[in-house]
């Protein structure tokens, strides 16, 4: 598939995000760039504190941004009109990291999953509205009967289920991923994931998934952006991103998964990635493409030498 | 050489009183810890795996009490140990701990260079200028730059895996012979997760510390471990060597915590997952715990449970399928191809 024939969800133009005010100022995003093709699951990939998240949130209008996020052709970013506004709170739904914190532990399953519904649609009656929790709940492989419960009589999969409901009730087309599985048992993890391409399958979703751990987005991402000090430093398929893993930083990223073999960890050599080290890369400034789709960023030189070697 | 076990569980029954229902946390595990290993504990959570080792430190909730069985450290029976007094001689300066969070397991309004100088003061009796030196020293061997500055920084001023340092440092203050890290990557970044794998391996060297280590991620084990504990429902399944569960896996929960690892299937496939949920251990269980979830479970795993099979002297599992009598079945193709598996990002890149 040829990207151009695909259609732009979502696009970011140099995004800038900057917390503080004053001499204070710290810019956790410095000018990125992306598009989110429809229908597919882009992946934003990084360590804590690179700014993976405050893209999410800045996408959904939780920060104020320097540069523009358009959505389905409009301009979603800085001032909108009250009608896009609600338009954009019920398309874009976002899934949090922490099940939890990320819940209302006062409130019930009814109440957490329905009250998007009931600041959207004002008019709908008690029964339009249990319908609607009692299908999406059994949607995301929970009980109807659970929606007179309260979070912590569920264990961690099962609020992250009750997230996705609470996210998918709102019948949205794009949904922001932000570290869904991070907090899950292992054993878990494949069930929620499994659970997120079922209905990308069913409803033609299309993900933004943020997370740190690069072997969970090998399965559930299309393509992947690396990013590292709130700038990107890598974006390719996923396959071409594990196949030719070039920027030292992805490398560092993917050395540090560790693989259920003795024999490979117990060689393994730790590699940290240096700034210092790679302070040619630091540098770098010049944003292309290395193959097809592939999109690297360093200085000139760097660039002609693997588009050379990938040729 | 056959080595000496430093702690000895024997038949251990751990239960919990909880709304006057009792849960059986602990169903008759017998474990021995050898002297200078890693023995990885994996299992889901709700396992016992924590529940296990805390009961070694006296560090059970209130309603958790020892039911049956024996856990003996150099000679000595700790579950006659009744008074906080005999618990404190083995805590910290003979098993120290190390905590999944590190947010929350240090102390937000003191300094990082008191908090490790507190255990240096009772464990090794340091005070005054001699402590701040051994905090220096212990700053520095767990990976913390610029010790003098950190020395007087407090816990927020650290990152999530610079406080987990700051915890091991506390925990290794205490001079200990075990070292348990109670699943202490779980919080943290892959990154961060390989730097402080590689920590625990180096210090246990430098220390010749005996060391537990908990998790519910087999992936990681592979790293640090010498031998690896499997628990499922309160029971250890398979325990064996590093090599041998990892090349060799005979229990099919093993099987299946294996091929739920992402690493490990194909990329475009679906994730395996299991199925069902863990036994509910208010009831008793009745045969093999994982058979309800186990597609490869036979007619007598939902009748009796299993013994311990020995598949070598240092590998045994508990599941059915390894008597003689039982179909022979092999574990799931991703997992024979475990030994073929490289690292990501290959040769790729870098000249």
């Amino acid at each position: 598939m040829k990207n151009d024939k695909k259609e732009v969800l979502v696009r970011v133009k140099d995004m800038h995000v900057t917390f503080g005010r004053g001499k204070k100022t710290f810019e956790a995003v410095r000018g990125v760039n992306f598009d989110i093709y429809k229908g597919e699951t882009f992946g934003l990939v990084g360590e804590s504190g690179s700014g993976k998240t405050t893209i999410g949130r800045a996408i959904i209008r939780l920060y104020p941004i320097q540069g523009e996020v358009i959505y389905q052709g409009e301009r979603i970013s800085g001032k909108i009109s009250r009608e896009l506004d609600k338009r954009v709170i019920q398309q874009i739904q976002m899934i949090f990291q922490d099940p939890m914190a990320s819940l209302n532990e006062r409130a019930k399953v009814s109440y957490i999953v329905s009250e998007g519904l009931l600041n959207i649609h004002k008019n709908l009656s008690r029964q339009e509205i249990k319908d609607r929790v009692d299908k999406v709940l059994l949607e995301v492989g929970l009980l109807p009967e659970f929606s007179s419960r309260f979070p912590h009589e569920f264990s961690g999969g099962q609020r992250q289920r009750i997230g996705i409901a609470r996210a998918l009730i709102m019948e949205p087309s794009f949904i922001i991923a932000d570290e869904p599985i991070s907090a899950l048992d292992v054993s878990i993890r494949a069930q929620v994931l499994n659970l997120l391409s079922d209905l990308q399958q069913t409803r033609g979703l299309t993900y933004l998934f943020i997370a740190h751990d690069l072997s969970v987005m090998r399965f559930i991402c299309d393509r992947i952006a690396v990013i590292q000090k709130g700038r990107i430093v890598e974006l390719a398929e996923t396959e071409k991103l594990f196949a030719h893993p070039t920027h030292p930083y992805t490398r560092a990223l993917l050395m540090a998964i560790p693989m259920p073999n003795p024999d490979v960890e117990k060689d393994k050599v730790l590699q940290i990635y240096d700034a210092e080290k790679y302070a040619s890369w630091e540098r770098g400034s010049v944003w292309a493409e290395i193959e097809d789709g592939h999109w690297l960023l360093a200085d000139q030189d760097t660039i002609e030498h693997y588009r050379q070697k990938l040729r | 050489m056959e080595k000496k076990a430093i702690l000895s569980i024997q038949d251990l029954n751990i239960k919990f009183n909880l709304r006057g229902q009792l849960l059986h946390a602990i169903r008759g595990v017998s474990l021995d810890l050898l002297d200078g290993e890693c023995l990885a504990i994996v299992g889901e959570s709700g396992s016992g795996k924590s529940v296990l080792v805390k009961s070694c430190m006296g560090l059970l909730d209130k309603n958790g009490f020892i039911d049956s069985g024996s856990i003996v450290y150099n000679g000595m029976e700790l579950t006659a140990n009744k008074k906080e007094k005999e618990w404190e001689k083995i805590r910290g300066g003979q098993i120290a701990m190390v905590m999944q969070d590190p947010m929350t397991s240090l102390n937000p309004l003191k300094s990082i260079g008191w908090q490790i100088g507190e255990s240096l003061k009772y464990h090794q009796n340091l005070t005054g200028e001699a402590a701040k030196n051994k905090v220096m020293e212990m700053l520095t061997d767990v990976g913390i730059d610029d010790p003098k500055r950190r020395y007087s920084q407090y816990p927020h001023e650290f990152s999530g895996g610079m406080r987990q340092r700051v915890a091991i440092a506390i925990a290794l203050a205490c001079n200990p012979r075990i070292l348990v890290c109670d699943e202490p990557t779980t919080a943290l970044d892959v990154t961060i997760q390989a730097q402080i794998l590689d920590l625990v391996r180096g210090l246990q060297k430098k220390y010749q510390l005996t060391t537990i280590y908990i998790t519910h991620d087999l992936g990681v084990v592979a790293n640090v471990a010498d031998r690896v504990a499997v628990m499922y429902a309160g029971d250890i399944v398979e325990i064996g060597g590093c090599k041998e569960i990892f090349f060799n896996p005979k229990h099919p929960y093993t099987w299946a915590l294996l091929s739920s690892l992402p690493q490990i299937a194909a990329a475009g496939t679906k994730l395996y997952s299991i199925h069902g949920t863990p036994p509910n251990l208010f009831m008793p269980v009745r045969g093999d715990a994982f058979a309800p979830r186990n597609p490869y479970a036979l007619d007598i795993d939902f009748l009796h449970r299993p013994p311990y099979f020995e598949v070598s002297p240092t590998h045994k599992a508990r599941t059915w399928l390894l008597d003689p009598r039982a179909p022979k079945i092999d574990p799931p193709e991703a997992i024979r191809e475990i030994k073929n598996l490289k690292a990501f990002g290959g040769d790729w890149g870098e000249e």
